[in-house]
């Protein structure tokens, strides 16, 4: 057992985890943010995309214990409190989720793929760039839109509404 | 239509929750005392089970309990069954091998269930899993449906000889001979479809928990039908009655038919409850998806289309051997039966049609519905054998199509369907305009230039939805009913909450059917409350596959909403001392036509309940049940074009354009109609290009994981365009068909008409992968 120190959407949070406690697990179990979800176990899915120090990161390809020390935002503390953060909001308007399982791991991915073009998407980098995450429901054609219409939202200068993910 | 009635692209209720990570998959539950399963499977496809030693796992830290499929059948749990019963030619029944949830003696399929091992961690159960040994006499397994029935293949079940487990016709022999003996041309054909895994994103996963002072369970569960689960597991598996179990499906990621039926894990989790005393939770991990998920289709089909000189079809003769797996799944028997042979008149005139199905036993994992459930094994028959027929004779696949299609209803297939209602050119029309099919050949010329190949490619499919009535289906061997029920209940306030044996798992319930009561009550959304996926909530249902919610589940409803309108309507009458039949209810009051006298919904819904002034005789309250049993199915249709380009070079196919024109009749949500839409389309354009489970000859399944199972990626695929045309069903209140199945029932053949279109070969295999596009090319260049 080791002893497990982070930020977790903006408190701080410790607790005990085996040597081989994947940073999911112990999002979901030790920390009951559920929002974060496990799809398969080779890390091909994305449902369980988190930020960590600014960055997405497949949560269960990373052990607990390496993510000690960090800043980790999870779906849960995306939203500016009541107001959804724009990508939330996107995929809401352009009806991006079914079923809602690849949802949360898909806007963490959308985020952080939007903060790293501020330049603007178009739908081939957004195809592309959705590579590390699978959703069985929509066909990606709402969440493509979604994105896109994040991603413009975004660059039109509300940064100081939208709080952008750590 | 108001902004959030019938027809109003509303934004869905649901969302709130699944955006902010709030939702409440199985999964993400916690019961006090809680602890953790994993399942002991199978290595081998076919063995004998010799010895089972648990001593050394019980030992081992955090262990509760190690339960094996012996203690199991001493506690009276039963074998796992299939529901619909199917009758071979000869008139004997289907031959159902044993299935038992925790198998003792005999193993069919890797991946199979041998021993719960019950512990505080995951980690816990699951290193006390691997310390389990059993001792196993390995056998000889098949693997392939068209080498099970062959001398000297294993014999698996001993109820069914030669792995035979129906010989099952449809249609006229005699008359389809006797069509062919008149025909100028007949197209032939070998077809396999491949098999496939749903893959829904949330794995299976199964929470028992036994209240020893109530005597009583609970079993929170992935399923797409709970209330069917808790008949099944009370009625044939032993669980407990019915009053004892209370089965909750509560946010369920995806279902596409593989959650539909009872799995072991369910019934084992709730039996080793009560054994160890402490609440079970298993969830699935991928691989274990992979292996023990009902897998789906795996035809091979031969066949035969007769022709006359003017290239209208005369006949059709099918052959279909179909590999169900190692044991018969809960709806197993009806996907190749019922659901296959019965839509093999397409679209079109077909006055004698003669199909054959052999279901086969192999050792691979079950094989039961998976979105389309047998349509789109007989779309990608009829839509191959349409495309190649109008290669055959040098004509327009369209025009061939057109002159065969039905054109009056209703219209009696020679295969027992009876269509209500359908435009079959109007949506050939529609995708042939928005692909701009004329401007195909310049595009094709433009791609040669660039070295590509570019090809076209369509399919006219037809499905049928809401399988219903019941008494019908009992006649054909359902084991159930496939009604539906809906409980409407108006709050004291006005609000109302909908109980629906519906169950959404992605689908948008919550809602398209507030948007019903919305549209005629005018009650806002936000005071509209679906309740669904509980059995101590909704008092019975059969939940949702088979695009049957919005035709059947959304039509009782209806049902119900009409009780309650009449009373609602009887109330306000005595209210405004006016004629019942003079009140309309009109932007949420209920009024006297053609007055200002009105009581708003809400003083109608208190009055109801305060019960001092209601009409004389009229019970206090004011809520209503209906059941609703559908008079027929309904018949969803439409027309899709498909056009790629090939890169002769590697092989690789880019999909240009997908173009979709439904027919779905009524529509309560665009918006989410178009998503089911897009759905379906990524699901069969997957299997068409990306999807197929492979094992090997041993019984191992090589593609366990995402990293061997290619699942279609955003990358693999274009943005849709999607278009629906409306001839409504006749059948059922709202004129509604169904959308949850159609992309990938109509899909497949029209990426693989447009390939074969633009490689110039027809054989080719599904998955289209790269390599399989490479050979077909080299096959047709070098010879």
């Amino acid at each position: 057992m080791s002893d497990v120190s982070l930020m977790v959407n903006g408190k701080r949070v410790s607790g005990a985890a085996e040597d081989r406690t994947l940073l999911v697990h112990f999002l979901r179990e030790n920390l009951g943010l559920t929002g974060t979800h496990v799809g398969c176990d080779t890390s091909q899915c994305g449902a369980c995309v988190v930020h960590v120090d600014g960055k997405a990161v497949k949560s269960c390809s990373m052990l607990a214990v390496q993510a000690s020390g960090s800043t980790v935002v999870t779906i849960e503390g995306l939203a500016n409190g009541a107001d959804l953060h724009p990508v939330q909001a996107a995929f809401k308007e352009h009806h991006g989720l079914q079923c809602g399982f690849c949802t949360p791991g898909m806007i963490m991915t959308a985020t952080d793929m939007i903060n790293r073009h501020p330049e603007g998407l178009d739908e081939a980098t957004v195809r592309t760039e959705l590579e590390g995450n699978i959703c069985r429901c929509t066909g990606y054609h709402n969440i493509v839109k979604a994105i896109l219409a994040a991603s413009k939202t975004m660059s039109k200068g509300s940064k100081g509404k939208a709080r952008q993910a750590a | 239509m108001g902004i959030e009635g019938v027809g109003a692209r509303v934004a869905r209720k649901e969302d709130k929750r699944f955006i902010t990570g709030a939702g409440r998959y199985v999964d993400d539950m916690v019961v006090p005392g809680m602890k953790h399963a994993a399942f002991v499977r199978s290595p081998h496809a076919h063995a004998q089970i010799k010895k089972i030693d648990v001593k050394k796992a019980q030992a081992m830290p955090g262990v509760i309990g190690v339960l094996t499929g012996k203690e199991l059948k001493a506690d009276g749990i039963g074998n796992l069954i299939c529901g619909w019963m199917i009758h071979s030619k000869d008139g004997s029944p289907m031959k159902m091998g044993a299935w038992s949830p925790l198998a003792f003696d005999r193993v069919r399929y890797v991946g199979d269930a041998v021993v719960i091992v019950v512990a505080e961690t995951k980690g816990q159960a699951r290193d006390a899993a691997e310390a389990v040994e059993i001792t196993y006499k390995e056998l000889k397994a098949v693997v392939d449906a068209s080498k099970a029935m062959d001398k000297g293949a294993p014999q698996i079940h001993p109820e069914a000889d030669n792995n035979l487990i129906f010989d099952w016709d449809i249609g006229n022999a005699d008359e389809t001979a006797a069509a062919f003996r008149k025909a100028a041309h007949v197209v032939k054909m070998d077809i396999i479809n491949n098999r496939l895994v749903p893959n829904a994103m949330e794995p299976r996963a199964a929470l028992g928990h036994y209240d020893k002072a109530e005597d009583h369970y609970t079993c929170w569960t992935t399923s797409q039908n709970p209330h069917v689960a808790r008949l099944v597991m009370s009625a044939f598996y032993n669980v407990a009655p019915e009053n004892k179990l209370r089965v909750i499906a509560p946010d369920v990621g995806g279902g596409f038919g593989s959650k539909i039926y009872i799995y072991p894990e369910e019934i084992v989790c709730l039996w080793a409850s009560k054994k160890t005393g402490v609440p079970v939770k298993w969830v699935a991990d991928r691989t274990e998806s992979f292996l023990t998920d009902a897998h789906g289709r795996d035809h091979h089909t031969h066949a035969e289309m007769a022709f006359d000189s003017d290239h209208k079809i005369l006949g059709l003769k099918v052959e279909t051997k179909a590999n169900l797996g190692a044991y018969m799944s809960l709806f197993s028997s009806a996907t190749p039966t019922y659901l296959y042979a019965t839509l093999l008149s397409g679209q079109y005139n077909i006055p004698a049609i003669h199909a054959n199905v052999k279901a086969i036993y192999t050792n691979t994992a079950p094989v039961d519905a998976y979105r389309g459930a047998g349509r789109p094994e007989a779309t990608f028959v009829m839509e191959r054998m349409m495309e190649t027929a109008a290669r055959q004779f040098g004509v327009s696949p369209a025009e061939l199509r057109r002159k065969n299609f039905i054109t009056s209803f209703p219209h009696q297939t020679p295969v027992i369907m009876c269509y209500d209602a359908g435009d079959y050119a109007a949506s050939l029309d529609a995708a042939m305009k928005a692909s701009d099919y004329a401007g195909f050949a310049k595009r094709k010329a433009a791609a040669a230039k660039k070295g590509l190949l570019r090809g076209i490619g369509m399919s006219c499919y037809i499905e049928a939805c809401g399988i219903a009535p019941s008494a019908a289906v009992g006649s054909l061997g359902a084991g159930v009913g496939l009604w539906e029920s809906a409980e409407v209940r108006v709050n004291a306030v006005g609000t109302i909450e909908v109980l629906t044996g519906s169950h959404s798992h992605g689908q948008g319930h919550e809602t398209t059917f507030a948007q019903l009561v919305n549209e005629r009550f005018g009650v806002p959304l936000d005071s509209v409350s679906i309740v669904h996926g509980d059995t101590d909530k909704v008092q019975m249902g059969m939940g949702t596959y088979g695009s049957r919610s919005g035709a059947v589940g959304m039509s009782a409803i209806v049902k119900a909403l009409d009780k309650v309108e009449a009373k609602a309507k009887k109330i306000a009458a005595h209210l405004l001392e006016a004629d019942e039949g003079d009140i309309i209810i009109e932007n949420g009051a209920l009024k006297v036509a053609g007055t200002d006298k009105n009581v708003p919904w809400f003083q109608m819904a208190l009055a109801a309940y305060t019960a001092h002034n209601l009409p004389g005789g009229m019970e206090p309250g004011l809520k209503e049940t209906a059941f609703y049993d559908p008079s027929n199915f309904t018949f969803p249709a439409g027309c899709y074009i498909c056009e790629v380009e090939v890169d002769p070079e590697t092989g690789m196919t880019e999909i240009i354009q997908f173009v979709a024109a439904d027919d779905f009749g009524n529509i309560i949500n665009p918006m989410i109609v178009e998503g089911q839409v897009h759905g379906g389309l990524a699901q069969g354009i997957g299997q068409a290009l990306l999807e197929g489970a492979h094992y090997d000859n041993g019984g191992q399944l090589l593609t366990a994981s995402f990293m061997d199972y290619t699942m279609p990626r955003a990358g693999d695929l274009p943005s849709f365009k999607v278009s629906t045309s409306n001839t409504p069903c006749p059948g059922n209140p709202l004129g509604i068909k169904g959308c949850g199945e159609a992309g990938a029932i109509g899909s497949p053949p029209a990426v693989i008409n447009a390939i074969t279109d633009a490689i110039g070969s027809n054989d080719l295999a599904m998955p289209a992968s790269p390599s399989t596009v490479w050979a077909a090319i080299r096959a047709t260049t070098k010879h």
